[in-house]
This record gives structure tokens, C-alpha cells and sequence, in this order.
């Protein structure tokens, strides 16, 4: 007993000691004033960093929407294009060179002017890009096809300064997605001034990652709210409300991120009150979350899951009734009622019906495994065997148990007679890159949208002959469809363009088949009892700053 | 004085431990068997028989546990019940008395036939283990020299890394997981234990009379290893077998929960059903609290016979 | 004796530097991988390539890594993809160690007493119904996997009762003022009392599930020491000249007991590792085990290399470390 007696009062002693050396000073800010009221979110992943042109994860963009805006917004709630630092937009004839007039009131963080010349710093920052920041910025490279060392093929060309407050962006031909892809996260507007400062194109790649410059650390937008800091050690990333913004004043006047991997530590943190909110809920906790007094806001389903088919190491694929059979051979209803949230849909066609360009008048193949069969044996194929693959350590959106969905769909197959070979591996672990490489005669996948334009679905699925994971080009009509679809996507007219995706979507649905698509899930996002003014995002693009904690 | 005083390393604690153990192989008290003295002593120690009465039920719901349970446990009955939101996992019912997992199948069968595989990822783990440190040991043993002093310093070098972090790296290293990586990652290190409780069996017998005596009368080296030395390893050698055993089923779950277990879950195993219930935890704890109950219960039944078995053979504790 | 260390380490280093090796390569055969990781469902084959040439993925093998020795001499050990994005790997084990030695300590902190305490208890009631119930109680360190003992713990004492935090190290609205990175040890020397006991209170739980493992084997060494010593002839040369039975057990039972004991506790670093893992997985505690999982499961090799080849040195260091002290006290060892 005197030996622990001894020690506690070593104990004791000892951490006075280390107090009064008073060798390292606390740096809290001092106390703010009483009408402070944060805003905890849980984050399922570290961003990135917050440079959002070098950006590609969701948690990235979760943090920079905050701070950052671009020339064009989204309506809180749904996916239309409204008008943001540019208040008005008009082009040319042919759809290749955009005049923006801008708003005449806004400020970045650091106290620099937005105007014309800051958007076009930004425009050709964004173009002018080393090797390293050219494979970076991802989404630059995704919609604007290449970067200042190859002009022929990138989409942008320039930008001149017409006016204080008026921009011309001349791009080399139009498109379906611009100008909708200013909307773009990674297109936001960030201070020229703070760029130059913090040296932000020095990206550097540094053995399988990227060393990034510091002006990603510290980044300056025009958004409701300002970077604090991001506590690596805690995992916590602290925004505070930007005095001077614009617009309606952000409600909470912090923000704060918290970074928590594992989902069920997420969901016992909220109901423990430490955070306020997080996203994606898995569906089965959205009855006991709501019982429990949260809110489980349900977004517009913006995505679609499909079954993916692949011919080139099967030739009965080839044949259009072979196809056709496995439309009909799947239960897609009894899918989305048993194995999805509320809110799921059976799919028409491989885009959701928010975009435009959806085809109202395409209706869903019915479920009839007979008529399967005989279109089977009709093409000789009723001893067909397929490699169907799922994928493991991984739950998407539009696809919340792999594994689950996939038993029920090869249910099906073999109650029509199809041999199936069950083939797996893990997401990221071989997966995708075997669908790439056309390993699987049949696979799950699917996609969310990163904008309102039917290029971005059906477009990146199969507008590009050579590269894509139907094989398109095994089939005779694979070139057609890819051509119609770049055709589709340069027209001007938004009504015309329209009609014309509504005609490739029901040409793929009811000529091509390349690939069966079965559903729209709606992801969800949680917040905790007291918290007011969340407007759940179709894009996963919520903006925080008209939510508050109510009752404080 | 008679206790030790050297400090000692936790590689070096844990070589002594197994050396300990193989020095059992000796028997020096003539007259008595070895086996017989420690059986007596046995017999009456509560701790060692309810760590028996526990191994034996297991081992015998493992034989049974297919005809015993109510329904298939890979057949998914209660399917049409299961709704994402509404109703995730059945609960229990007429037929099924502990209701179903998120698929729709029976949990109690599954638990039932659990103890199969369970048993098997343990049994074959040692197994393998055993095989491989005995391919080691015997080597080691008999070439001596620098075929000796290679094998155990890989042995060495195993025995200082901790398990479970051994057992991770090998099975994170597998392009594919499947129980059959499983059972290597822990076999894997299993092997360092069994080798050098092998040889530190071998070298201490032989210096003992009755295979000096044998070597007298030219018998051949192989004959004596293997029709003299081992099977007076044998004692220890179950033993650490059966410690062993527990710690592989432990580790198994820890590994699935991890995400590198078996990913086919049509054959049930405690193990993986943990792993699993990891996302349900919050609303269906049952879904955890039942296979982790088994696991605790079955391991506990192993170590405790194990070191029971252990304190019964130490040369020190005999009186 | 200092030949004997610069040979141990001299085996250290090429035993790491093969492990480095296998390693690495290893590593990249594996199907998926980082380049996947980063694509997603964004991967089309000329983005694949893209990726890999900028980031040096299509040299072959050997290349890479002499690339790899060659920037890691210098101290860069290739940027983290996911656990700390852009940060240098070795940045990252830098950033959560302290919080794993942290909860190290604190883990036996509460296992070494009680161990002790239950050990001498039990020696001294041997045979008795206590001590096998002791027995008993101290092998559900070893037959409870410390996963489910972590979880059970977070979800009573967290989630039902609420009476410790759920998950992680601080509460974020504190702004404890960070110096060494020990978030205990921060708080008291900038005298945040609030924000050190902010982080204790997030350390509880955890530790408790981690003391789990290195208490068993501490009871047991303690009770099987004491139980030697107790048989040594000088107890019973001292109770045979009348020593009262408290003044035995104080002076003579207790130091000659404890000397293995101190040195099984300062070697418990390889299963408090172990056990890490698991437990800051549960507690999403920022430490070295939870940074292990995570790099392994978003394939972010570069720290997964760094991690698992930093414990291997830690392992190898603390083994040289008490081999040494083992020669300085006991003179009869350095005649090996």
C-alpha cells in the first residue's frame, strides 16, 4: 500500500511539474461570442487535401463546396443549373464562345476583388498544368478532354477579360455540358492572388501519390465559409462563417468535419450528439435512426445500377435475342422491393429520369422468365453459360449489398436455364480492373451523375467506341451509337439535343441492349433532431450553410 | 536463491515457456509413468475438467451438429421476410427460435453447424502448423550445424514478431482471401511454436539414457527420431496443441473482422457470422452476441485444459 | 559488448532490407491496387495508363524500386493516397504514433497493477476456489477476442449509458493546443486541464478493452513467480525464525518476485501492437493500427509499407534493447 502511495504522489507531483515548466503556450482563440453555434458532420473518409481542381473523392468535395462557389450553381435540392458568380450567360450561334456577366459584390476570403480577370486566372491556372496536375485534376481532364500542351484536343480554348465584370470563354466546339459543367466542384473559382502565393500548380507526384503545393492547405474561395484548419491528428476539419459573404449569411457560424471511417461508429456518434449529421446511412438503420427522433432525408435517386455485358469472350452475347432474354429473365421489380430502400425504381434506361434527355414513353421489360427461355432457344442458346461477377468490400450508393443483389439476379439466370459462373474479387482489389478488361461476360456496376446532362451517363458509357466496358465494338450497330451520341451532344438547342438523347435512349433500350439496367436508388443523408434547414442534393452536393441547430 | 532473476525478452519468454514444455519429453521419475502420475493429478482439478467437459461437447456438436440442426443453414427460408428497411433480420418465430440473419436463414442452425468449420479453420491450422514446424524442427534436431542455426533463427525472428500482426500481413498479402488463406496465415504461426518445441524435445532427450543406450546398441538415427524421440514428444506436443487451438479460432475472427476471412459465407463458421454482424451491431446486437459467446466459450474450454495439461506436466510442479 | 550490438543491428538492417524488398514487390502483383483505388468507376484503360506513367507504375519492378530506395534514403517514403492524403508516409506514422503509445500506456497502466494485485492474490490463496475463479477471470483476456471486448464496451458504455465518449480522441470544440502530440500530456503542459481530461475520458474505453491481453499474462508470470519464490528456502528460512508472516510477504516475497514481472511488462509492446489494431478500428482512435487497417483496405501501399516495416524495427529494437539490459544485469550472460 505505501508503494502506491508513494507512486500516486510521484504521480501527482510529477504532473504539476510538467505544468509549471510552462514550456509550451495554449493557442485557443479566445473565447467567441455567446452566438457562436456549430454544425458536426461526420465524414466518412480524409479529404484530400482542399485544392478542389485536384480533387476526386466525395469527401474532398464535402469540405470545398462550403468554401467554394463557381460561375454557375445548382439549385439546393434538385440538379438545375442557376445562375451563381455569373448572373447571366449567353453564346454564340454555334455555341463557342460563352459571354458570363458577373456579379459585381463578391470577394474572395483574402480580401481580393472577383471580377473578370480573376475568372479568367482561373481559366487558365486550370489549363496550364504540369505533367503531374494534368493526371491530378481529373475532372478538368474528364469534361475538357486536355490540358495547354495540347490544344487541339481540349474543349476550352481561351478566356479575354471583355468588361470589369464580363468574361468571354471561347471553347472549340459546343457541347451538352457546357457551360452545365461549371457547376463542377473542381471548376470553382479560387483567388488568383492566394494561387500565386501559395505556388498552386507545383503539384509533384511523389512515389504512388501526389506531394500537393501549399496552396492546397490553405485555400481562398468565395463561399460562405472560411478555412480554419484541418487537425490531422484529430481528424477534424474546422470552417468558420465568412462575415463578408455575398449572400445570406451562413446560420451556423462553424463548421465542423469529422473525419469517422467506420459506418457504425458514424451512426452511435449521432445518436450520442457529438455529431449532427453524416451521410449515406445504410438502409436498414433508416427505421431505427427515425425512430430515434433523427431526420433521414432522402435524395432524388441520381444514379442507376445496371448489370454490364460483355461479348467479347462470349459470341452467344452477340446474338440481339440472347440479350434481349436476360432483359426479360430478370426480376427487376421484386429486386427493388425486397433488396432496396424506399424511393428505389425499377430502370427504363441506363439514366434516371431527373436528367434530361430521359425518355418518358420507354417502359420497363416485364418480368417473364418463359418468354426468356424460348428467346433462348430460339438463338440456340439454351445451354448458355455466363461469367457473372460481383464485386466484395464495397457498398455504392446505387448498390448497397453487392453480394445480396447478386444472388437474387443469378436466381434468376438459372431459373431460365443459364449456367452461371460465379466469379468475384474485391473493389478495390482487381475488380474493376477486370471489368475493364473485359474478364466478365457479365457484371455488376453502375454510376452516379456528376451533372444534368445525359452525355455524362449514357455518353460515358458508351460514346467512346474504343474504350468502353460494353465492347461496343463487337456489335455492328457499336459505332453508330457512339457517333449519335457525340452528334447529339453538340447540339446547340436545348430542346432539340433533348429529343435527340430521347431517341438513342430508346434505340439502346429496344435495338441495342448492351447491358441491363435495373435500378435508381436514393442515397440518403442523416441529421440529428434539433437540426433545421438541411436540403438533401440529387449531386450529393448539399450546402450547409442554411443549416442550423435549432433550440440551442 | 530460486527464482529467476534475469529479465527475459518476449521472444525469449516465449521460447521458454516452449522450452519448458519440451523438457517434458523427459520422464525421471522411474517406476511411475508419466502420462499415469499427471492423469491422477488431473482427474481431480476442477479447472482441467470443465476445460474437457467444454472441448468434448464442441467436438461432438461439430460431428452431429448436421443432423441435429432444425434446417439447412444455407438455405434461406425466411428470405421474403427480410425488407432492407422495415424488417433487416427476422426475429425469432415458430420453427426458429432464434430468428434469421440479414439473409434469411435460420441463425440457430447456422450456429449449430458453425461449430464445424470452426473446428476445421482450428484443427487444420494446428495441423499444418504442427506439420511444418515438425518438417523444421526435424531438421534442425537432426542436422544440427548451420542447417540448425538457420532454421532457428528464422525461428527465432518469427517468434519475436506478435502473432495476430504476422497472421494479418501474410493473409493481407493474399490476392484473394478465402478460408484456404486463412488457414495459412495462422498456420503460419503456428509453425515457429511446434519447431521449437520439436527440437528443444529432441535435444533434450537426447542426452538421456534410454537413447544413448539405443545408440549403443546401433540403432539408426532415423529409427530413433522417430520411433524413440517422438512419441515421447507427444505429451507436450498435445498440449501446445491444444493452446494452440484456441488461439487460432480466436485469431480466425479477428482476421474475418478485419475483412480477411472467408468471404463465401454459405458454410457458416463463428469466425466469419462475427465478422459479419458487424454492420447490423447497433440495432441486432444477437447477430455478434451469439457466435462471440460460442467462440469465448469453446476457447476458454481449450486453454483451460491446455494449461492445466501444461501445469501437470512441468518437471517443476511434480512432486 | 558493443560488437555484439553493432552486429544485432547490423542484422537488423539487412533483415529489413529484405523484408523492404519482398515487401514491395509483393505488394504490386497483387491484382487492383492504388491506381484503382483513386479511378473508381471513372477507369477507362487510357486513364489507367495515364495515371500509372505519372506515377511510375509501368516500369518494370526492379525500377520502381531502386526508385523507391533511392527517394526513401533521402527521407521520402512516397505520398500517402488515402489515410493522410498527400502527406509523406513517414509524415503519417509520425502523425499517429503518439496516439497508439497513448493508449499503450494507459493500457498498462491499468493491467499492471491489477495483474500484480490479482497475481499475489492468487499465489497466495493456491488451490483454493478464488484462485481458480481468478484463473479463469484472467484467461478471458486471452479466449474474449479484443475486438468484441472493445466493441461491447463502447456500445454499454458509450452508446447506452453515455457515459464516455463513443469514438475518437478529443472533442473537436475544445481546440486543445497540440505540442508533442500526446493529447494527455499537451493538455497538461499548456495547463488545458479541460482538454486533458477531454482526452483521458476518450482513452478509457479503449485502454480498458486493450489492458485485456497484457493483463493475462502479467497475472500469470506474477502468480507463478510469487508461487516459486513463496517455495525458495529463505521464506522459509525467514518465517522459521519467527518473521511475521506480513513482514515476509512485504520484504522478502514481493522484490524477488517482481523482477520478471518488471521485465515481462516493458516487453508487452509486440501484443499491446497486436491488439491495437483491433481496438482503435473499433474507437476510430488515429493511431498506427487503425492506419495499418485503413492503408490496407484503400490500397495505400505507401503507408502500409512504412507501417509494417516501422514495427518490425520497433519489434527488433526493443528485443536488442532488453538483451542489453539482460547482459548489464546479469553478468553470467555475456560470457554467450
Amino acid at each position: 500500500m505505501r508503494t502506491i502511495q508513494k507512486m500516486a504522489s510521484v504521480a501527482v507531483v510529477g504532473t504539476l511539474a510538467l505544468a509549471a515548466t510552462s514550456c509550451a503556450e495554449s493557442d485557443r482563440s479566445e473565447g467567441g461570442g455567446s452566438e457562436e453555434t456549430t454544425f458536426t458532420f461526420g465524414a466518412a473518409g480524409a479529404p484530400e487535401m482542399f485544392d478542389p481542381l485536384y480533387a476526386t473523392d466525395g469527401e474532398t468535395f464535402r469540405v470545398t463546396r462550403q468554401m467554394f462557389q463557381g460561375l454557375l450553381g445548382i439549385e439546393p435540392g434538385s440538379a438545375e443549373v442557376v445562375p451563381e458568380l455569373a448572373t447571366e450567360w449567353t453564346s454564340n450561334e454555334d455555341g463557342t464562345e460563352w459571354t458570363f456577366t458577373l456579379r459585381d459584390d463578391v470577394t474572395f476570403h483574402d480580401g481580393e476583388p472577383f471580377n473578370a480577370e480573376a475568372v479568367c486566372a482561373n481559366f487558365e491556372r486550370m489549363y496550364d498544368q504540369n505533367k503531374a496536375g494534368q493526371v491530378a485534376a481529373e475532372y478538368w481532364g474528364y469534361v475538357m478532354g486536355a490540358f495547354a500542351n495540347d490544344p487541339d484536343n481540349s474543349l476550352y480554348q481561351s478566356c479575354e477579360a471583355s468588361g470589369e465584370f464580363e468574361a468571354v470563354v471561347t471553347i472549340n466546339r459546343s457541347t451538352s455540358g457546357f457551360p452545365t459543367m461549371l457547376t463542377l466542384s473542381s471548376l470553382a473559382m479560387q483567388s488568383p492572388k492566394a494561387m500565386e502565393e501559395g505556388n498552386a500548380n507545383d503539384i509533384a507526384t511523389e512515389g504512388e501519390g501526389f506531394a500537393f503545393p501549399e496552396y492546397a492547405q490553405a485555400p481562398v474561395g468565395t463561399g460562405p465559409y472560411k478555412f480554419v484548419e484541418y487537425d490531422e491528428a484529430n481528424g477534424s476539419i474546422t470552417l468558420e462563417g465568412n462575415d463578408d459573404y455575398w449572400g445570406d449569411a451562413p446560420k451556423s457560424s462553424e463548421l465542423v468535419f469529422r473525419v469517422i471511417p467506420d459506418e457504425s461508429t458514424r451512426r452511435q456518434e449521432l445518436e450520442a450528439g457529438s455529431i449532427d449529421g453524416y451521410d449515406l446511412p445504410s438502409p436498414t438503420d433508416w427505421a431505427g435512426l427515425t425512430d430515434a427522433g433523427n431526420s433521414v432525408e432522402i435524395r432524388d435517386p441520381f444514379n442507376i445500377f445496371y448489370v454490364g455485358l460483355n461479348a467479347t469472350n462470349n459470341p452467344d452475347l452477340k446474338d440481339d435475342r440472347v440479350r434481349e432474354a436476360l432483359m426479360y429473365a430478370i426480376d427487376r421489380e421484386q429486386l427493388v422491393q425486397t433488396q432496396l430502400p424506399e424511393g428505389a425504381e425499377v430502370a427504363t434506361q441506363f439514366m434516371p429520369s431527373t436528367v434530361s434527355g430521359y425518355n418518358t414513353e420507354l417502359a420497363p421489360y416485364e418480368y417473364d422468365p418463359e418468354k426468356a427461355e424460348q428467346l433462348l432457344q430460339e438463338a440456340g442458346a439454351d445451354d448458355l453459360t455466363l461469367t457473372f461477377a460481383y464485386p466484395t468490400d464495397v457498398s455504392r450508393p446505387y448498390m448497397p449489398d453487392p453480394q445480396q443483389l447478386y444472388e437474387a439476379i443469378r436466381t434468376n439466370l438459372e431459373d431460365v436455364g443459364v449456367t452461371v459462373d460465379v466469379q468475384t474479387a474485391s473493389w478495390n482489389g482487381g475488380y474493376l480492373d477486370n471489368v475493364t478488361a473485359g474478364k466478365y461476360d457479365a457484371y455488376l456496376l453502375g454510376w452516379t451523375g456528376d451533372y444534368d446532362a445525359a452525355f455524362n451517363f449514357i455518353g460515358t458509357f458508351f460514346g467512346n467506341l474504343k474504350e468502353n466496358d460494353f465492347a461496343t465494338s463487337e456489335y455492328p450497330w457499336g459505332k453508330q451509337l457512339a457517333d449519335d451520341l457525340q452528334a447529339a451532344d453538340a447540339i446547340v438547342e436545348e430542346g432539340e439535343r433533348a429529343t435527340a438523347f430521347e431517341e438513342i435512349n430508346s434505340q439502346i433500350m429496344e435495338d441495342y441492349l448492351p447491358g441491363v439496367p435495373i435500378s435508381h436508388s436514393p442515397p440518403a443523408l442523416v441529421v440529428g433532431p434539433d437540426v433545421e434547414g438541411v436540403i438533401p442534393s440529387p449531386l450529393t452536393a448539399e450546402e450547409f450553410d442554411t443549416v442550423s441547430i435549432g433550440g440551442e | 536463491m530460486s527464482s529467476n532473476v534475469t529479465p527475459k525478452s518476449y521472444g525469449e519468454r516465449r521460447k521458454e515457456r516452449i522450452d519448458e514444455l519440451a523438457a517434458a519429453s523427459i520422464d525421471e521419475t522411474p517406476g511411475v509413468s508419466l502420462i499415469a502420475s499427471a492423469w491422477r493429478r488431473l482427474r481431480r482439478n476442477p479447472i482441467f475438467l470443465l476445460g474437457l467437459g467444454i472441448t468434448v461437447v464442441f467436438i461432438v456438436l461439430a460431428a452431429v451438429s448436421p443432423w441435429i440442426a432444425p434446417n439447412d443453414p444455407a438455405a434461406a427460408p425466411l428470405l421474403d421476410k427480410v425488407r432492407p428497411q422495415s424488417n433487416p433480420v427476422p426475429g425469432p418465430e415458430p420453427g426458429f427460435p432464434l430468428g434469421a440473419d440479414d439473409r434469411g436463414r435460420d441463425l440457430l442452425s447456422r450456429l449449430l453447424v458453425g461449430s464445424q468449420q470452426t473446428l476445421i479453420v482450428g484443427v487444420l491450422a494446428t495441423v499444418f502448423g504442427l506439420a511444418g514446424g515438425l518438417v523444421l524442427g526435424i531438421l534442425a534436431g537432426a542436422f544440427s550445424g548451420w542447417v540448425d542455426s538457420l532454421v532457428m533463427r528464422i525461428v527465432d525472428v518469427m517468434l519475436s514478431i506478435p502473432s495476430l500482426l504476422l497472421a494479418f500481413t501474410i493473409a493481407a498479402l493474399a490476392a484473394r482471401p478465402s478460408q484456404g488463406t486463412l488457414i495459412i496465415a495462422i498456420a503460419t504461426i503456428q509453425v515457429p511454436i511446434f519447431a521449437r518445441l520439436l527440437r528443444g524435445s529432441m535435444l533434450a532427450q537426447r542426452a538421456s539414457d534410454h537413447v544413448l543406450a539405443a545408440r549403443a546398441l546401433g540403432v539408426k538415427p532415423r529409427a530413433i527420431v522417430f520411433r524413440h524421440m517422438l512419441p515421447n514428444a507427444l505429451g507436450p506436443v498435445i498440449v501446445q496443441a491444444t493452446l494452440v487451438l484456441a488461439i487460432a479460432i480466436i485469431d480466425a475472427a479477428a482476421l474475418s473482422f478485419l475483412g480477411l476471412g472467408n468471404p463465401d459465407d454459405r458454410r457458416p463458421e463463428w469466425g466469419q457470422m462475427l465478422g459479419k454482424s458487424q454492420e447490423f451491431i447497433n440495432e441486432y446486437p444477437h447477430l455478434a452476441v451469439y457466435p462471440a459467446a460460442c467462440i469465448i466459450v469453446v476457447a476458454l474450454g481449450f486453454t483451460l485444459m491446455g494449461e492445466s495439461l501444461r501445469e501437470a506436466l512441468d518437471p517443476k510442479t511434480r512432486r | 559488448m558493443v560488437r555484439f550490438i553493432v552486429r544485432r543491428l547490423i542484422q537488423m538492417a539487412g533483415v529489413l532490407l529484405v523484408l523492404s524488398l519482398l515487401l514491395f514487390v509483393w505488394l504490386r502483383a497483387l491484382p487492383g491496387g492504388t491506381v484503382s483505388a483513386i479511378l473508381g468507376e471513372r477507369a477507362t484503360p487510357s486513364r489507367r495508363a495515364a495515371l500509372e506513367a505519372a506515377l511510375g507504375l509501368d516500369q518494370p519492378i526492379y525500377v520502381q524500386y531502386l526508385k523507391f530506395m533511392q527517394r526513401a534514403v533521402r527521407g521520402d517514403f512516397g505520398a500517402s493516397t488515402a489515410v493522410l492524403p498527400g502527406e509523406d508516409a513517414f509524415d503519417v506514422f509520425l502523425t499517429r504514433l503518439p496516439a497508439t503509445i497513448e493508449l499503450s500506456f494507459f493500457a498498462l497502466l491499468i493491467a499492471v497493477p491489477l495483474g500484480i494485485a490479482l497475481g499475489y492474490f492468487a499465489a497466495r490463496r493456491r488451490g483454493t476456489l478464488l484462485d481458480s475463479a481468478t484463473v479463469v477471470f484472467s484467461l478471458i483476456g486471452v479466449a474474449v477476442p479484443v475486438f468484441f471486448t472493445a466493441f461491447m464496451l463502447k456500445y454499454f458504455l458509450a452508446v447506452q449509458w453515455q457515459v464516455l465518449p463513443v469514438s475518437g480522441r478529443q472533442d473537436v470544440s475544445l481546440d486543445g493546443t497540440r505540442v508533442t502530440g500526446f493529447f494527455v500530456l499537451d493538455g497538461i503542459l499548456t495547463r488545458e486541464w479541460d482538454a486533458a481530461w477531454d482526452a483521458m475520458l476518450h482513452l478509457v474505453a479503449p485502454s480498458v478493452a486493450l489492458a485485456t491481453i497484457p493483463f493475462a499474462v502479467i497475472f500469470r508470470i506474477t502468480r507463478a513467480s510469487v508461487l516459486d519464490t513463496l517455495d525458495a528456502d529463505f521464506v522459509r528460512t525467514a518465517e522459521s525464525k519467527g518473521l511475521t508472516a506480513q513482514v515476509v510477504r512485504g520484504r522478502h516475497v514481493m522484490r524477488n518476485a517482481m523482477l520478471p514481472v518488471v521485465t515481462t511488462i516493458g516487453l508487452q509492446v509486440g501484443g499491446l501492437l497486436a491488439g491495437a489494431v483491433l481496438t482503435e478500428t473499433v474507437f476510430s482512435f488515429g493511431g498506427i493500427g487503425q492506419a495499418l487497417f485503413e492503408s490496407f483496405t484503400q490500397k495505400d501501399y505507401a503507408v502500409l509499407q512504412v507501417l509494417i516495416l516501422a514495427s518490425a524495427t520497433i519489434f527488433v529494437v526493443v528485443n536488442l534493447l532488453v538483451d542489453i539490459s539482460y547482459a548489464i544485469i546479469d553478468p553470467r550472460v555475456r560470457t554467450r
